[in-house]
């Protein structure tokens, strides 16, 4: 099989041999082709059909080359390079022959290039010149007129294909959905979607990966389309504001205003490649909802004397209300906000004591800004009482894998998991919630690994799965536990592993003896058979039947895991669970291996890293460590830091509803959404003295707000972002923030030195700073992983943390030689059950998580004109046995109901889920899925809620 | 009257001339009348010409009739059963068990068609009676090295066309150390004319499964892929009946020879793509792609099919191998050329006094073929060229008739081997409508990857098609010569590549005939249109 990625790469040994390209020795790796040889040697072989990180084709024919000893021209791009190879790249033969191939490609392409979008970016036009082809030496006859803008993503307009194919190829090599692929025959030929039906009857996943690979313009963006040519516009790469996953995106200008996005080659974590979120949602910024001014709630306004208008704020829920409508506000300027929300906080203050503050940072802001927001709760008011969202999706990974390892994030890099032998996905719908990672998954099982999904969904990646094991929801422990079972059975473990690294093995070989597969076959509903299977082939890293050949030995197997794990009111011991299953085989520490939480929002990682959580500072340093807390105090040039860990997101609301705390700041965060138990939270919100909501757009939790402050969004401020694999990138403002929206950093700036002065503690902490390289120096200084970090190292490259000195490379793969803590440590888990199982009255199990097109709350996506056509409003899957028993009808509506309260959606009839299962995605505020969960059953250690286990019943609606 | 067996031959040939009706109305009559005689369904002997065949044995020899329509039973059975005149000269084919009194059976040397007419080939018995899956036991008592051996040694090449030594394939395959290993059976057999496959399955197919196995056991595959048109329903459904009477056998199933080991084979249709006879489209077929051709290397030998080691052969080669086991290498070398063992079945067609499936040694020549199989052209016309191979192939002219059936000599000639397609032409044939012909069907028939064969055989037919029309521009015979150099050069399978192989040797032996064409606008055989295409639009 030919080769694939860069030579260099795959070097081993020093046992570099040669080619001789035009005279010039370039080395080469094992499996290395010409082309590739050649390309990274310097020497450019003409070529339209081959990209680096798709398998060769050799459908184009230009990259014929002249072999000594081969009788005929042969593709460099498919040839396997062999010691002492001689090859000509340049030639009049090979000229000749290349110059006729391009005068068949022109003779049935369109020639008016000044007029083509494509110009200036076109590679046939560029290959055209430079042979010296303007015009073809056969009639031209331009046959494939088929123009397709059968959607809001791009267009397909056939008379520019070359059929190069490599849309086709990306479509099934890393995106995995095979939505294209040729039709017809011979001079008839096309792409085409399954009977040239609209792509949205396909399985098209609208990620514009072909868009990205089209050599001409064939396949263009809608937003693209009469907007000039590519070389009059602007471009500017910053880092994706969406999921953790930290694609570069690389946005086209014209005046100012965004045309479109694209990947660009070497990216460090997506390479060239973006969703459907990252290449099309950036309209959001443009929308007509966005907040420009600070404003002030009538009610409040009127007391403050602001207004003279009296108002009263009425009790209907933002949930119901159709539109986002800040008619109960009054605009104000900057001055007024902060100097209202400052006297507020301050009074609360001084009434009520620093601990009746609360704040909500926000993953979706920078580093930057949510070290500068703790440090005003810690320093500025006095409270630990700050948390995030990470508390609903990964606090129980940082507690479990803390515990287990020393540090809970991804042990390994994304662009390892290609790599892989083995892939263990639970808990994780990878392919919607990370789609970039899910093309790593799919590129690993296309080179031969072995896929193994344990889920009781029938996720996208099924589709690739090796073994596929459905637990009943909530039963996936037993699955877990009996995996180690059969793996000391089986006496696959490593010992070596355990014995040097490890510690607490005997006590897990003790509780795992009590978990054979036959007993988690009846609790889980997996077969016995395929949980022993699945033991062995993550255990030995056994790729799949049909896969390229590896050397003999354990081969690596790495674990992805998500909320399906952690939203649970045992996540901590679930996520231990993993760490121990990859402790006891050593996939840990080497490459493309280890447990690999997948972290959700951009800068969720970040967050925590820099202490947006209550119970640690900056660096995961414990609040109540009095060395530590005296440390960072120091730094701050404050005397004392607050010592008692602070509220959990969950328990901030519980303590507004008992008046212990009466002000909350949120910046970025939508809790009336995204929260467990809506009804809940909003009778705490509505009961606080001061809520002061900073965000882009008026959140459903905005609407429920005192002041809101108007906030720039990613693509309108620099900082740094950390992705889920612990990398620090730059972000770069594309476009200028609306009106008076401010950089968060700013506005919490402000507002601390505001505050301060109020308590009359100015001279205190550092509020005001210039940039935010500024403040990242100062984060450095306190977070011991980021101290060798700087915006200065960060210009044209990114670093991931452990960075602990300014010229230290930084640390792609943990616990390499030994665990963050030393040794990892086996913790032998119980296995328990969901605090709610289903019963006569809830006979169903709901479960929740994102789709494809949409993200969170949706306040930024279900504002992307394209993502919006695709999925326009709220939907639940249910089995065809449930919908049968309850009378629910496919696409027809249908009431969830839970002990919490009820939502009404539509129903989609699937086999996605089993009997027993309803699915429902969270983003929708006329049918949040939050006003079913529940905020009673919290993992005893991270505190998490159990947001993917709820018992509940479906109903026809009565109305229709 | 003596008792006697009567074997129809109901082959798709057989059939389409009416052997089905023959067949019933034999079947009525000889239980009306209580004649003593056993009716037997056969595949085809290969004298298509003649069809309906029935053959009479009586014990005491054996006479072949034809044709034998539905109208021709009744006299048949009259003269059999003495009651009636004797059956008319014209429809006695032959009256030797040796046909040597038929030069176009005669003249033949039956090797792997030689059950082909002969037995039932619904029956597992006839097959085991005539020494089948005899070769299979004794290639499985030999060390798949020496079976690999006498392949070798047997000189015995791939009969798809390309002419590959079969041994050394299998030996590749031997070598490759990646399990599973698979063996396919390459019969998509898409040359138009071409029918050398479908005979041989419809007619014996459990040849070609024992020569499979043979290939499983040399190369250690442990399952198998008949990539058949589905457009050859009888074929299909013979192979599946054979593959579930192997099963009974023990030869095929989930316990071989009581081994303990699993070997199955699975008919994979095809669906109507000639590119599908390329390997490396058949496999990305089988695999459920789109059948379109990968690059070369690798192999199928050692990256096939699911990138694993995969033995792809034509079903011929198949079907050579159990008469190798049986006979020995020597004896089916000593056959043919000092290059290349054996004998090649041919779909003998065209301007041809005589036509059907003919199989001859390596090494016989074209003009044997011709005038004393073939009885020459048709009426009596001038030969002018015989096309070989099909739209991949090439003429071969009346000057080179002496030319020996041999990949290297007809290759020498510009025409191929091929897979067996032998379309004769004569004096009232245009070849530059014939080229036109067959470069139409490949450039129809191209899968549309690679740009030299998708548009430069495209722009090779509007040429013809001009040329045909009398609307040929001048420069165009030297647009067409280097059309035909860069589609021959550039293509990335064999289809592209010898696409052009129709329009070069009729450009290389009939010259006159296109500078007719283009220069003078006038067709010498009175056959193209050349009226400016008027009526073509």
């Amino acid at each position: 099989m030919p080769g694939r990625g860069m030579p260099h790469e795959r070097r081993a040994g020093g046992s570099v041999t040669t080619i001789t390209v035009d005279g010039r020795v370039v080395g080469f790796a094992p499996g290395a082709t010409v082309m590739e040889a050649a390309l990274a040697g310097g020497i450019d072989i003409p070529r339209l059909c081959h990209h680096p990180e798709l398998r060769p084709s050799g459908g184009c024919r230009l990259c014929l080359v002249e072999v000594e000893g081969m009788p005929k021209p042969v593709p460099a791009c498919g040839l396997a390079c062999r010691d002492g190879m001689v090859v000509a790249t340049v030639g009049d033969r090979l000229w000749a022959m290349r110059r006729e191939i391009i005068d068949l490609f022109v003779s049935e392409h369109p020639l008016a290039c000044s007029t083509c979008e494509a110009d200036g970016a076109c590679d046939l036009q560029r290959y055209a010149a430079a042979v010296g082809v303007t015009e073809s030496t056969h009639p031209t006859e331009v046959h494939r007129s088929l123009y397709q803008d059968d959607n809001p993503f791009f267009v397909r307009d056939h008379q520019y294909c070359i059929l190069c194919g490599k849309c086709v190829r990306v479509c099934d090599e890393v995106v995995g959905v095979n939505a294209i692929d040729f039709a017809g025959r011979g001079f008839e030929s096309h792409v085409a979607t399954p009977f040239d039906g609209d792509l949205i009857e396909s399985a098209c996943v609208f990620c514009g990966s072909c868009v990205q690979v089209c050599p001409t313009a064939a396949l263009r963006p809608v937003t693209r389309l009469r907007r000039g040519r590519e070389a009059e516009f602007a471009r500017v790469r910053t880092i994706c504001g969406y999921c953790g996953v930290g694609c570069g995106i690389e946005y086209a200008l014209a005046e100012g205003q965004i045309v479109y996005a694209a990947g660009y080659p070497g990216a460090p974590v997506n390479g060239e490649f973006l969703c459907a979120k990252g290449r099309s949602g950036w309209d959001f910024v443009s929308s007509p909802d966005r907040l420009t001014r600070p404003l002030v709630r009538r009610d409040l306004a009127y007391r403050a004397g602001l207004t003279t208008d009296p108002w009263e704020m009425p009790d209907t829920s933002p949930l119901g209300s159709r539109k986002a409508d800040t008619e109960a506000f009054l605009p104000v300027s900057w001055e007024v906000a902060l100097g209202l929300v400052a006297d507020r906080l301050a009074a609360v203050v001084t009434e009520h004591g620093p601990d009746a503050v609360a704040g909500l940072a926000s993953a979706r802001c920078t580093n930057e800004e949510n070290y500068l927001f703790q440090k005003l709760m810690r320093a500025g008011i006095g409270t630990n009482n700050v948390d995030h969202c990470a508390r609903l999706c990964h606090a129980s990974t940082v507690a479990g894998l803390g515990a287990a390892f020393g540090s809970g994030a991804m042990t390994n890099p994304i662009r390892e998991i290609r790599e892989a032998d083995c892939l263990l996905i639970t808990g994780s719908n990878t392919a919607e919630s990370h789609p970039v990672i899910g093309y790593e998954v799919v590129r690993a099982v296309k080179r031969g690994a072995s896929l193994v999904i344990i889920d009781p969904r029938r996720i996208p990646l099924v589709d690739h799965a090796t073994l596929w094991l459905q637990p009943r929801p909530g039963m996936d422990v037993f699955v877990f536990l009996a995996m180690m079972h059969v793996i000391l059975r089986g006496g696959w473990e490593d010992p070596a592993f355990i014995a040097e690294r490890t510690e607490g093995f005997e006590a897990l070989a003790a509780a795992v003896r009590e978990h054979p597969p036959e007993v988690a076959a009846l609790a889980s509903g997996v077969p016995a058979a395929l949980i022993e299977e699945a033991a062995r082939v993550y255990a030995l890293g056994a790729r799949a039947a049909g896969g390229d050949e590896r050397p003999r030995g354990r081969g690596r197997s790495s674990i992805l895991y998500a909320m399906g794990i952690t939203q649970r009111s045992n996540g901590t011991d679930l996520v231990r669970a993993l760490a121990d299953l990859a402790m006891l085989c050593g996939h840990l520490g080497k490459p493309a291996t280890g447990v690999n939480p997948l972290r959700g929002q951009s800068n969720v990682q970040g967050a925590c890293d820099v202490g947006a959580l209550p119970n640690v500072l900056p660096g995961y340093q414990p609040v109540a460590d009095a060395e530590k807390r005296a440390a960072v105090a120091a730094a701050w040039g404050v005397s004392h830091l607050p010592e008692s860990p602070g509220l959990t997101v969950v328990e901030m609301m519980r303590a507004a509803t008992a008046g212990r705390v009466r002000a909350m700041y949120v910046m970025g965060e939508n809790p009336m959404i995204s929260d467990p138990n809506l009804t809940h939270v909003e009778e705490a919100l509505r009961s606080l003295d001061l809520l002061v909501v900073q965000d882009i757009f008026p959140s459903e939790t905005a609407l429920l707000a005192h002041v809101i402050l108007p906030a720039a969004s990613s693509l309108e401020k620099d900082g740094t972002f950390t992705n889920t694999e612990r990398r620090v990138q730059l972000l770069a403002p594309v476009v200028p923030a609306p009106g008076q929206a401010r950089p968060d950093w700013e506005i919490v700036g402000r507002l601390a030195e505001a505050v301060a002065a109020r308590l009359g503690r100015e001279g205190g902490p550092r509020w005001r700073f210039g940039s935010t390289a500024d403040i990242m120096a100062e984060l450095g200084q306190v977070t011991p992983q980021y101290r060798g970090i700087g915006h200065e190292r960060l210009e044209g490259e990114s670093l991931v943390w452990p960075c602990p000195a300014p010229g230290h490379p930084g640390t792609p793969i943990l616990h390499t030689t030994a665990f963050t803590r030393g040794r990892g440590l086996f913790h032998p888990v119980r296995a328990a059950l969901p605090a709610e199982q289903p019963d006569d009255e809830y006979p169903l199990i709901l479960t929740t998580g994102r789709i494809l097109v949409h993200y969170h709350s949706g306040t930024m996506t279900r504002r992307s004109e394209s993502l919006a056509w695709r999925e326009p409003r709220g939907f639940a899957e249910v089995n065809a046995a449930d919908a049968a028993t309850a009378g629910v009808l496919d696409g027809k509506p249908m009431i969830i109901r839970s002990r919490r309260g009820e939502v009404r959606t539509q129903a989609r009839v699937t086999d996605r889920v089993p009997p027993g299962v309803v699915f429902l995605s969270f983003h929708w505020k006329e049918g949040a899925a939050n006003l079913l969960t529940s905020d009673e059953s919290l993992d005893p250690v991270a505190k998490i809620p159990e947001l993917k286990v709820s018992a509940v019943r479906i109903e026809r609606p009565a109305r229709p | 009257m003596r008792p006697a067996t009567l074997r129809v031959g109901m082959s798709t040939c057989g059939l389409a001339a009416g052997a089905g009706a023959a067949h019933r109305a034999l079947t009525r009559e000889i239980a009306l009348r209580e004649l003593p005689l056993r009716l037997e369904g056969t595949g085809c002997l290969g004298a298509c010409h003649r069809e309906p065949l029935v053959e009479v044995l009586d014990g005491a020899g054996a006479v072949l009739y034809g044709p034998i329509t539905e109208e021709a039973v009744g006299p048949l059975l009259d003269h059999l059963s003495g009651a009636g005149a004797p059956v008319p000269e014209d429809r006695v084919v032959s009256r030797r068990g040796d046909r040597s009194d038929y030069p176009f059976l005669g003249r033949q040397q039956k090797l792997t068609t030689q059950l082909c007419g002969v037995i039932d080939p619904h029956s597992l018995d006839a097959y085991l009676a005539h020494g089948g899956y005899e070769a299979l036991r004794q290639a499985r008592r030999t060390p798949p090295e020496q079976v690999v051996e006498a392949v070798k040694a047997s000189r015995l090449r791939g009969r798809g066309g390309a002419g590959f030594p079969t041994g050394a394939k299998w030996e590749i395959s031997r070598a490759q150390r990646r399990r599973p290993k698979y063996v396919v059976c390459n019969a998509d057999e898409g040359d138009p004319g071409a029918f050398m496959d479908r005979t041989l399955i419809e007619g014996d197919p459990h040849r070609v499964i024992e020569g499979m196995l043979i290939g499983a056991w040399a190369t250690g595959a442990t399952g198998a892929y008949v990539y058949i048109r589905a457009e050859y329903p009888l074929a299909v459904a013979a192979l599946q009946e054979a593959i579930g009477q192997a099963r009974e056998l023990g030869v095929v199933g989930r316990d071989v020879f009581g081994t303990g080991t699993p070997f199955e084979i699975v008919v994979k249709e095809g669906a109507g793509a000639f590119v599908c006879g390329e390997e490396t489209a058949l496999m990305r077929s089988i695999e459920g792609h789109r059948g379109m051709p990968t690059m070369r290397p690798p192999y199928p030998s050692e990256h096939g099919l699911w990138g694993h080691p995969t033995t792809i052969n034509n079903v011929e080669t198949f079907a050579a191998v159990p008469s190798i086991m049986l006979e020995g290498p020597g004896w089916f070398a000593a056959m043919g050329t000092e290059r290349c063992g054996g004998t090649k079945a041919f779909a003998l067609a065209g301007a041809i006094e005589r036509s059907g499936l003919v199989e001859v040694p390596m090494g016989m020549t074209l003009r044997e073929m011709v005038y004393e199989i073939g009885g020459g052209c048709r009426g009596g016309r001038a030969f002018k060229a015989v096309q070989l191979g099909g739209p991949s192939g090439g003429c071969v002219p009346a000057g080179l008739l002496d030319t020996r059936i041999d990949y290297e000599d007809l290759r020498a000639t510009g025409a191929i081997m091929g897979s067996g397609g032998m379309v004769v032409a004569d004096e009232t044939n245009c070849m530059v409508d014939l080229a036109r012909f067959f470069l139409a069907f490949t450039q129809d028939e191209s899968c549309g990857k690679c740009v030299p064969c998708r548009v430069g055989a495209r722009k090779m037919l509007d040429l013809l098609t001009a040329a045909t029309q009398g609307r040929a521009a001048p420069g165009d015979l030297r647009r067409l010569e280097s059309l035909c150099r860069t589609v021959e050069a550039a293509s990335l399978c064999g289809l592209g590549q010898t696409a052009p192989n129709p329009v070069r040797t009729t450009l290389r032996y009939f010259p006159e005939e296109y500078a007719a064409h283009m220069e003078e606008r006038r067709c010498p055989a009175g056959v193209c249109p050349m009226s400016g295409g008027q009526e073509a639009a």
